[in-house]
């Protein structure tokens, strides 16, 4: 392998290399500095004069005397059984002090997309444990279902309580986590890494960590490093694998840095126009193979910047993902946890995993009754600021009782409550429910109600 | 897609590569000649000429594509297969069968491998319509093939000059082998090609005059497309834009049904793959697979093919059009499209329009919806494209580019809203926000074949739903007891139609189709809700009493049921009963 040494120019993390012989565009870069450290880098843009690198780490140290080594091949991904229970860094080495991982195979980190053609209809339910997830905004295996939250807001507790009372009952399949995390702080991944080692679920886990002060551009490659590892566990070993990225946000402020060095054109808000396609990339290696044994279910985690879900990232993650889970600060600041705002979350795939034969017949039309319900109940608060509780029709006053009484009773739960689904979650959804007058639950057929309504259970 | 018959021409190479845009020069190519790039043969097309250097975008991944590599030139366009085998199948941006994709090369997409659009080695039975002897035009009918349910019309190419028939002969044939000839010579297989950025020729465009049902309330109801016509769907993330499409692909009594998933969610493909082929027609009860094309070029395949196919599905609709066929065309999402467009144009460092957008970005989008339309077809007959696009505009700001330069075109707006879907009111389309321009144009059919009330019914109602929203402004500040007694009722009734007749449940057997039948049987009950209650009033009982009326509470239950006739009646009747008891105690 030939090592150049012309090296014209440096900007940012990019590296431009002259007189090349021909690369092959993203092939691995190693790059070796003065005092004998390496560096590795990805190819960008590749011609005969000029070849742009892209290097994952800081370009500090690395001058015109530096060299450079084309591998001829594309970046891959030492993965094995063994990788349960290791932390390695963003870039995928051992940082526990354990010894080097001894591959059983070695991947492609970018993945090939799944045919639609092959992939599995995701229908399996996973009871997270948690009523505004499981009975309003179900999560079901093959998923992506982001967690939309903000600076400040425990997003990061739910995360582990999803990752520690995640199941799918009746369920005795191997399943694994996969927890990448891409620009968090020093005491975040400390929390992290406390709880699972606390609940053991460190055993059944891999963990990537790329912290703040870690290289920003490393964080591109962090969650395909986490994803590849994944597909390994999920498609060749058959596991059912729960994939946290945190935080996704960090990664595309990463995108965009690579962008302004490259001197794009940027998109909105200073991001790449190609940030819908990259992005893409990631959240679509979630899913099921048709006839295969495994999953890929994903959690990544998200902060808007200025509790905007019109931004840039929020919005585009929402166009890719099945749904999102929005985190509110206005339940925070009421003491609510989980503070899940029901109303602009959603799982698309809700439908495939719930009724008869995934959870309880009632589901479907239990949750539309609460998320109109509530959704009333919220809209006369506004109301009630202007003209006060006692202009309320009879009627309303019940509504915006409902509205509280959900909070209190329906979203908050225990940081270790693990409500089940049939009688933790859509029973207390009846027992809210039974607060309104029968006739106003439109939403729900008179068979249904004559079953599970508490009144009518009762006789 | 498949490009068999390569010219000879001089070959090329490669000169840069970055991402899904590459350079090579030496190569003797024009506009959009497809080209194969690279020691793998990956399928490109021509986008831009510079002097030597000639642009290409390459349909498949380009990682590891060095220069130097060579570069072929196949001189033949982008272009589809048509022909007997294409209903039914499932294909990405570039006409290649997904499930053939499988076989070859497993469960993942690998690249450098191609597939033919239409199978070559399975035989039709083909009849001949004409006789040796008969003249036939381009597009002249000369034969047919049961497809599926469908029959499939065999035609002269549009571009085959026509004449006497020399020789035809019925029987079993794959679609490359020659079923006529004319006296010229000319050959004519079942299978043609035509280039997917050209428009097939018709005869001529006619106005609509008849719906698309869709079986959906607020769509047929209050703002219909027509058979032909254009509609547009945009709305925020989690508002419904794909559960309207997949509805309207599922329901609208178009013929044929071409669906494409432009860069969206692969497990929602998945989902209309598994759920497709068991749903039924609801009039003809055979499996609603048998009339449909599907699409699919998900959010993370090759940006270069997503571009490519709405191309891809728009002239396999008009090739169906062209047999005489009502064909529907849904596109979800047009923005994914234009952001492909984006991305390809910022590659090529082109000067970019607003947000990015290429500048062409206007003319692209009309030229897709004006291959639109209800023609008179090269043979004759009448035939239709409608087609409906799903905009994705960010943030659910309708100002962006794509759906402005959108709602220029189509006739047809469906605002999707987000606050209607966070209290799950669904189909949630703002009734306020939407239009159709068909009305005019349709309602002598709506006058016909439903009731000469209904267009009068429909005006009513969407009188009582504006004046409700100029109502709810007042109570906003007021509170509902401050309002005139006769206005109360309006926003009681308001809450009927939007509740009864708008709602409707996509994922309930019964409800997920409405007929127009019974569209006209629930509005009319509603109506009849009214009268009474406007009456009652006027004779003194106060709305409260009204309100409270307990047969409406059961209205929605009608919605349930399929044989809801006796059901409804029942309804009117314990309603009836209970105002004049009212009446008679006021």
């Amino acid at each position: 392998m030939k090592e150049y040494r012309t090296i014209n120019r440096i900007a940012g993390p990019l590296l431009f290399v002259q007189k090349t012989e021909p690369i092959g565009y993203g092939e691995l870069v190693n790059i070796t500095l003065a005092d004998g450290s390496t560096k590795r880098g990805q190819v960008l843009d590749t011609s005969d004069e000029l070849v742009v690198v892209q290097v994952f780490e800081t370009t500090a140290g690395i001058g015109r005397d530096s060299g450079v080594r084309f591998t001829g091949e594309a970046i891959k991904m030492p993965v094995g059984r063994e990788m349960l229970g290791r932390i390695l860094s963003g870039g995928g080495k051992p940082i526990d002090g354990g010894p080097e991982i001894v591959p059983e195979k070695r991947l492609d980190i970018t993945g090939a997309a799944i045919n639609p053609y092959a992939r599995g209809s995701p229908e399996d339910f996973i009871q997270t444990g948690i009523s505004t997830i499981d009975g309003t905004n179900t999560l079901v295996r093959g998923q992506k279902l982001p967690i939309f939250s903000a600076a400040g807001l425990p997003h990061n507790n739910i995360a582990l309580q999803i990752a520690r009372q995640a199941k799918v009952p009746g369920s005795t399949e191997e399943f694994a986590v996969v927890f990448a995390a891409m620009g968090i702080t020093k005491e975040e991944a400390n929390a992290f890494m406390q709880d699972f080692e606390r609940t053991g679920a460190l055993e059944r886990a891999v963990v990537f960590l790329n912290l703040a002060d870690d290289p920003a551009v490393e964080r591109t490659i962090t969650p395909r490093l986490a994803l590849t590892t994944a597909e390994y566990l999920a498609f060749e070993l058959g596991m059912h694998v729960l994939v946290i990225l945190t935080d996704m946000t960090n990664y595309c402020e990463a995108l965009r840095q690579i962008g302004a060095a490259r001197e794009e054109v940027p998109g909105r808000r200073g991001y790449p126009g190609y940030m819908y396609t990259d992005l893409a990339s990631i959240y679509e290696r979630a899913g099921i193979i048709k006839g295969g044994k495994g999953s890929v279910t994903q959690i990544p985690i998200l902060t808007m910047p200025g509790d905007d879900i019109t931004h840039p990232i929020p919005d585009l993650t929402g166009y890719i993902t099945e749904g999102q889970i929005v985190v509110s600060r206005e339940l925070h600041r009421k003491g609510i946890y989980p503070p899940i705002n029901v109303l602009p979350s959603l799982s698309r795939l809700m439908n495939l995993g719930i009724g008869e034969g995934h959870t309880r017949e009632d589901h479907k039309k239990v949750s539309d009754q609460l998320y109109a319900a509530y959704a009333e109940g919220n809209d006369l608060r506004g109301l009630v600021a202007i003209v006060g509780k006692d202009a309320l029709s009879e009627r309303d006053r019940m509504f915006l009782e409902f509205a509280d009484l959900f909070e209190g009773k329906f979203v908050r739960q225990g940081i270790d409550e693990d409500r089940t689904i049939g009688e933790g979650t859509l029973d207390l959804g009846w027992n809210l429910l039974a607060t309104l007058p029968v006739e106003q639950l439109s939403r729900i057929d008179r068979e249904l109600i004559e079953k599970y309504h508490p009144k009518f259970r009762a006789k | 897609m498949e490009v068999t018959e390569t010219k000879n021409q001089a070959g090329g190479v490669l000169k840069r590569v970055a991402g899904p845009v590459v350079t090579a020069v030496g190569l003797d190519a024009h506009m959009y000649d497809v080209v194969k790039v690279g020691n793998e043969e990956l399928m490109g097309e021509v986008i831009k000429v510079d002097g030597e250097a000639i642009i290409i975008q390459v349909y498949e991944d380009t990682t590891g594509l060095r220069p130097g590599e060579p570069v072929e030139n196949t001189g033949l366009s982008l272009a589809v297969e048509l022909g007997p085998g294409l209903l039914t199948s499932i294909y990405d941006g570039i006409q290649r069968p997904l499930a053939v994709l499988v076989d070859k090369m497993g469960s993942f997409i690998e690249r450098g491998v191609s597939a033919p659009g239409i199978p070559r080695d399975k035989k039709w039975e083909f009849r001949p319509l004409v006789k040796a002897g008969d003249e036939v035009k381009p597009g002249s009918i000369i034969g047919e093939v049961q497809e599926t349910n469908i029959v499939h019309r065999i035609m002269v190419p549009p571009n085959v000059k026509g004449g006497k028939i020399r020789s035809i002969q019925g029987g079993s044939y794959t679609v490359e082998e020659t079923v006529a000839t004319l006296e010229d010579g000319t050959e004519i297989q079942m299978m043609q090609r035509w280039p997917v950025r050209v428009p097939r020729p018709v005869g001529e465009k006619k106005n609509p005059t008849i719906p698309l049902i869709t079986g959906q309330r607020i769509l047929d109801g209050l703002f219909p497309i027509a058979k032909g016509g254009t509609a547009a769907i945009p709305g925020p993330f989690g508002s419904g834009k794909t559960v309207t499409q997949q509805q309207l692909a599922k329901w609208s009594d178009a013929e044929i049904v071409v669906y494409i998933g432009c860069g969206e969610r692969g497990n929602e493909m998945t989902e209309v793959l598994t759920e497709f082929p068991e749903l039924q027609d609801p009039k003809s009860g055979k499996p609603l697979m048998e009339r449909t094309i599907l699409i699919a070029n998900t959010s993370n395949m090759p940006v270069a093919a997503r571009e490519a196919s709405v191309y891809t599905g728009i002239t396999i609709a008009e090739y169906f059009r062209d047999m005489g066929y009502d064909v529907s065309l849904m596109a979800d999402s047009t923005s994914r499209w234009a952001e492909a467009m984006r991305e390809i144009s910022s590659r090529l460092e082109e000067m970019p329009g607003e947000e990015g957008y290429p500048a062409y970005l206007a003319a692209r989008l009309s030229e897709f919806y004006e291959r639109s339309g209800l023609v008179t077809t090269l043979n004759g007959d009448s035939g239709s494209v409608s087609v409906i696009g799903a905009v994705s505009p960010p943030g659910g700001d309708f100002s962006e580019p794509v759906t402005q330069n959108t709602l220029r075109i189509v006739k047809v707006f469906w605002a999707l809203d987000a606050k209607l879907s966070q209290r799950r009111h669904f189909p949630s389309i703002n009734w306020l926000n939407s239009y159709s321009l068909y009305l005019d144009s349709l309602s002598d059919w709506y006058d016909r074949e439903v009731s000469p009330e209904w267009n009068l019914l429909r005006t009513w109602a969407m009188e009582v739903l504006q004046k409700e929203s100029e109502l709810q402004e007042i109570v906003q500040l007021v509170g509902s007891d401050a309002l005139p007694e006769a206005e109360q009722i309006t926003i009681e009734v308001a809450r009927l139609i939007r509740e009864v007749f708008l709602q409707q449940n996509a994922y309930d057997a019964v409800d997920t189709f409405c007929s127009m039948s019974k569209q006209y049987d629930m509005m009319k009950a509603i109506r009849a809700y009214a009268d009474q209650a406007y009456a009652a009033q006027a004779a003194g009982v106060t709305p409260t009493q009204i309100i409270t009326i307990k047969a409406k509470n059961d209205l929605p239950q009608v919605k349930f049921v399929q044989d809801y006739g006796p059901m409804l009646d029942g309804i009117l009747k314990s309603m009836e009963a209970e105002f004049t008891q009212l009446r008679s105690s006021a």
